[in-house]
């Protein structure tokens, strides 16, 4: 465990962060990344997630806490961590005037590096941006500019890359290129953060899962984890004839009837397969009470109702 | 370890310049146009009729002086812009997040603007050829004299950047102070010329050194010793280093 390559390539410890107008916008913020994984940072909007960003990238005076990125004190020695992070901000910024390709080796050079076209062509390439690399940034496309921002920040081979919101705005068929390309940066070994208030971007790509909300991350976890230790298993049975009520042979807990008495309803498990097996106990129990039905619809709980419910916790705990 | 990348620097001074040849129709054209304007004016319709200021003809008196006036005023703005448009677009953000310090930065833009107001320079010298013979006593001075007012002045420009969070006020400071200032710093007249107290007062002026200082470079004569006006010049710059030292220090209005 105390080899370097399992050394978090990131470390956010009591980060805190308060706006010169007072507002609290990071709260004691513990956070630690893993070298190669691909963490998604998912919290509604106003969260504190681009604000988190910025604090690790410079954009952001941190109030208090320390953020460690490659080992390196980022309030000392901001230097050879930022020359190995990479930043693609949520706002489409860049100068609009400029031709891709150089704004993409000007991106290399302001990072230090010798300017190397091979390489320059490589990104673009994998962007399909290089027919383009002469045309000014402003003729292109929404989703083209975001490639040309997202290929300014790999100019420099950054080892650790932010995304902030890379799929905002954007739509679907585009979200589903983005995905595809972040899937393959990964594959490259890059550590990528990226933030998002698309739950279903979170299901489809990340290893990881943090939830963030006014600024206090409430939960971290693998994303297989997350469903397993919050999941739950929903199942409808729909009975051929109504109940005047809920048998003792059959009743079990998370088991109730609705309302026309013709439905009868599981909610339970924790996403581990127990909630299955119970509906498959269920199912055996009606049979055998002689208890007839004609369907059964069964879902298991996706990161959004986790997320959602979550939230409405929160929510809750903080009103009362 | 390294504390200063220059690599970073020239890609930033690069940048730069391209960025002042991309409107190079329109940084060439209009001080052309504002010098030949100002020799028509003052050097052919009043210049007749002036005596030789110091030893030298009217018309060529005042060309130090319209250097500086379209120097000051093209470096300034041209840096305020530098860097105030980045944070008003956001594009800021690539140089913040950079392992990039003040020094780099600085390299690079107050470089860039040292060799656009060297360009700025020779175009407006050529321009005063067409309308009046001349020659610079010093003309290496003359260079490093202009590019140590320019690098001053881009300075100055980059905190008026910083400074301004709108663009009345990143227009403000140069309508009421710098061109004022520049009008009344001695471009067109020799502050001997003015009765008292004007002349006492018209000291009070730094621009009135930066001209001195210049047309000495060009004439070996002005009104306050050269020493003085290198002297002011050097200190100007110098503050104004010492203050974007600070702002890159404590972030002000560049990091939240
Ligand atoms: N520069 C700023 N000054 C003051 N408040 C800010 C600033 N930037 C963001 N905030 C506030 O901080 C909170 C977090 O913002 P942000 O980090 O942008 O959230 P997210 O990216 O999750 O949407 C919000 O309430 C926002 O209004
Ligand atoms: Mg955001």
């Amino acid at each position: 465990m105390n080899s370097p390559s399992m050394q978090p390539i990131l470390e956010i410890s009591g980060l805190t962060k308060r706006y010169a107008g007072g507002l609290l916008a990071l709260d004691n913020v513990d956070l630690s990344i893993n070298r190669g994984e691909l963490f998604a940072l998912l919290g509604p909007n106003g969260a504190g997630k681009t604000t988190l960003i910025g604090a690790v990238c410079g954009l952001v005076r941190p109030t208090s806490g320390t953020i460690r990125a490659f080992s390196h004190d980022l309030a000392t020695d901001w230097r050879s961590a930022r020359s190995r992070i990479g930043l693609v901000p949520q706002e489409l910024a860049t100068d609009m005037f400029e031709p891709v390709e150089r704004a993409v080796s000007y991106s290399r050079g302001l990072f230090g590096l010798a300017p190397d076209k091979a390489r320059i062509e490589e990104i673009l390439r994998s962007l399909s941006l290089w027919d383009k690399r002469n045309d000014r940034i402003m003729t292109l496309s929404g989703g083209m500019k975001r490639r040309v921002l997202i290929a300014k920040a790999l100019a420099h081979e950054p080892d650790l890359l932010f995304l902030d919101e890379p799929t905002a705005g954007v739509d679907v068929e585009l979200r589903r290129d983005m995905w595809k390309l972040i899937g393959a940066m990964r594959e490259r070994g890059v550590t990528i953060i990226l933030t998002t208030h698309y739950i279903e971007e979170a299901e489809e790509m990340a290893d990881r899962v943090g939830i963030i909300r006014k600024g206090k991350i409430l939960m971290v976890d693998d994303k297989a984890a997350m469903v397993s230790r919050l999941g739950t298993t929903e199942a409808h049975i729909t009975l051929a004839e109504p109940l005047a009520e809920i048998p003792a042979q059959i009743a079990m807990p998370g088991v109730h009837l609705d309302e026309e008495r013709r439905v009868l309803s599981y909610r339970g498990g924790d996403g581990s397969g127990k909630g299955k097996a119970e509906v498959a106990e269920l199912t055996k129990a009606l049979i055998r009470a002689g208890i007839d039905y004609t369907g059964i619809d069964i879902s298991e709980s996706s990161l959004e109702d986790i997320f959602v419910d979550l939230l409405e916790q929160r929510e809750a705990e903080s009103v009362a | 370890m390294t504390f200063f990348n220059a690599r970073s620097a020239w890609s930033i001074y690069k940048r730069e310049l391209v960025r002042f040849l991309r409107t190079a129709f329109q940084s060439v054209l209009s001080p052309v146009l504002t010098t030949s304007l100002y020799f028509i004016v003052f050097g052919a319709a009043i210049g007749g009729r002036m005596p030789d200021l110091g030893g030298v003809n009217y018309a060529a008196f005042i060309i130090p002086g319209l250097l500086m006036l379209t120097l000051l005023g093209e470096t300034t703005s041209n840096s305020s812009f530098g860097i105030y448009m980045p944070r008003f677009t956001g594009t800021i953000y690539e140089l913040l997040s950079a392992p990039v310090g003040v020094a780099e930065t600085l390299v690079g833009f107050v470089g860039a603007a040292m060799t656009k107001s060297l360009i700025l320079a020779s175009i407006i010298l050529a321009t005063a050829m067409l309308f009046v013979d001349y020659t610079i006593a010093h003309p290496i001075l003359a260079i490093l004299y202009i590019m140590l007012v320019a690098a001053s002045f881009s300075l100055f420009g980059f905190i008026l950047g910083i400074w301004a969070d709108n663009f009345e006020k990143l227009g403000i400071i140069p309508m009421l102070i710098l061109t004022p200032l520049t009008f009344l710093g001695g471009t067109f007249y020799s502050i001997e010329m003015l009765p008292d107290p004007w002349g006492k007062i018209a000291l009070a002026n730094p621009i009135v050194y930066l001209v001195n200082g210049l047309r000495w470079t060009f004439y070996g004569t002005s009104d306050v010793a050269i020493g003085i006006s290198l002297g002011l010049t050097l200190g100007f710059l110098t503050i104004c280093v010492a203050i974007i030292a600070y702002i890159f220090k404590t972030g002000w209005r560049l990091r939240d």
